[in-house]
C-alpha cells in the first residue's frame, strides 16, 4: 500500500457517486487515470485491504432484523456458548469484551419477527438470559479511518 | 418500495460493484435495463434510505487498527440526541448508537466505537471525547473486544440463496 492506495481509500470511505462513468469522476479528483483507480481498487480488494466495494444496505428499510445483544458466559462454559451461538446462521459479528457481560454479539434476521425466535432459542440452547439492545436512534459518523 | 425489480438490482449490487468503466450499465445488462434506470433506481434506494451509502469498507485489522473498543455512556435522555450528535463528528469514532438500558447491571444508553491503532491511542482519543463533549459526569464503561469469533459482516438474506452486506446493528 502507497500513498495514492491510501488516498484512494481515504476517498471511497466517503462514497462513490452515482452516474455513468463513477471512476473517471473519482480519477479526476485524485489526479489518476480511469485505468489506474480501478487496477488499484481490485488490487486493494484482492489483498484484503477493503473487505467490500459496494452498497451498504439499511437492515430496517430493506424489512429485515437486526440487533445488538450480550449474554454473561461463566468462565467454564465459555467455549462452548461461543459454539451455540455462532452455530446460527443469524449471528453476524460475535465478539470477546471485556466486562461480565462478555460476549456481545449481532443478529440480522430476513424477518423482524424473526428476531425474538432466534433470542429465544439461544437463550434456551445456552440457558442464560440474553440482553437485547435493538438501536434506537443512529448518530451519522462518517467512516473515516484514516489509511 | 421494494419491488422484484429493486430486489435484483440489490442482489446484483451484493456482490461488489464491477471494477469497469461503466458499472452501473454492467449492472443494467444483466437485468435487461438501461443504464439511467439503473442509475435512476440507485438514486431512489439511496434518497430513501435503503442504501446508506456506497464506498468501502476497510479491513481494519489490515490498517493496522489492532484496538477497538465498544464505549458506553449512560446520558440524560433528554440530552441523548445532543451528545450522540456531537460524538460522531469526531474522526476516529465509527458507530454512535442510542440503546435501551437494560436495568442495573447495565445502565448505559449511548454507544460509540472507537478503532485505533492500540489501547493506548484508543484511551488517549476517548479522554479527549470526554473534555470535548462535556462527559465527564456520565458514567461510562471501555469494552476492548478481546477476541473475534465471527465477522461475515451482517448478511441480510433477500432471497434463500442471496445475501447482503449491512453494516453493524
Amino acid at each position: 500500500m502507497d500513498e495514492v492506495d491510501k488516498q484512494i481509500i481515504n476517498h471511497l470511505q466517503g462514497g462513490f457517486p452515482v452516474c455513468d462513468s463513477p471512476y473517471q469522476v473519482v480519477a479526476e479528483q485524485l489526479g489518476l487515470t480511469e485505468a489506474s483507480l480501478i487496477y488499484r481498487i481490485k488490487r486493494l480488494l484482492d489483498t484484503g485491504l477493503l473487505s467490500r466495494f459496494g452498497p451498504l444496505f439499511h437492515a430496517e428499510q430493506m424489512g429485515g432484523g437486526l440487533t445488538l445483544a450480550a449474554v454473561k458466559a461463566p468462565e467454564q462454559q465459555f467455549d462452548q456458548i461461543t459454539d451455540i451461538i455462532n452455530s446460527f446462521p443469524e449471528v453476524a459479528h460475535n465478539y470477546a469484551r471485556s466486562h461480565e457481560l462478555n460476549m456481545w454479539f449481532v443478529i440480522a434476521t430476513d424477518l423482524p419477527e424473526r428476531l425474538s425466535e432466534v433470542i429465544d432459542e439461544i437463550q434456551q440452547q445456552t440457558q442464560l438470559r440474553v440482553y437485547n439492545m435493538p438501536k434506537i436512534n443512529e448518530y451519522f459518523v462518517g467512516l473515516k479511518l484514516q489509511a | 418500495m421494494i419491488d422484484d425489480i429493486n430486489r435484483l438490482l440489490i442482489e446484483q449490487l451484493q456482490q461488489g460493484l464491477p471494477l469497469v468503466s461503466r458499472p452501473y450499465a454492467e449492472i443494467g445488462k444483466k437485468l435487461n435495463l438501461s443504464e439511467a434506470e439503473v442509475l435512476k433506481r440507485l438514486a431512489k434506494l439511496k434518497q430513501l434510505g435503503v442504501i446508506k451509502r456506497l464506498g468501502v469498507v476497510v479491513n481494519h485489522r489490515r490498517l493496522g487498527y489492532k484496538a477497538n473498543a465498544m464505549v458506553v455512556f449512560d446520558v440524560n435522555d433528554g440530552l441523548i440526541s445532543q451528545i450522540g450528535g456531537h460524538i460522531s463528528q469526531f474522526d476516529f469514532v465509527n458507530l454512535c448508537y442510542q440503546r435501551p438500558r437494560q436495568g442495573e447491571l447495565w445502565p448505559y444508553n449511548l454507544y460509540c466505537m472507537i478503532h485505533g491503532k492500540n489501547k493506548k491511542a484508543v484511551l488517549k482519543q476517548l479522554e479527549y471525547l470526554i473534555e470535548m463533549c462535556g462527559l465527564r459526569q456520565c458514567k461510562n464503561e471501555v469494552l476492548f473486544s478481546k477476541q473475534c469469533f465471527k465477522q461475515r459482516g451482517a448478511l441480510y438474506q433477500v432471497s434463500s440463496k442471496q445475501q447482503i452486506v449491512m453494516s453493524n446493528g
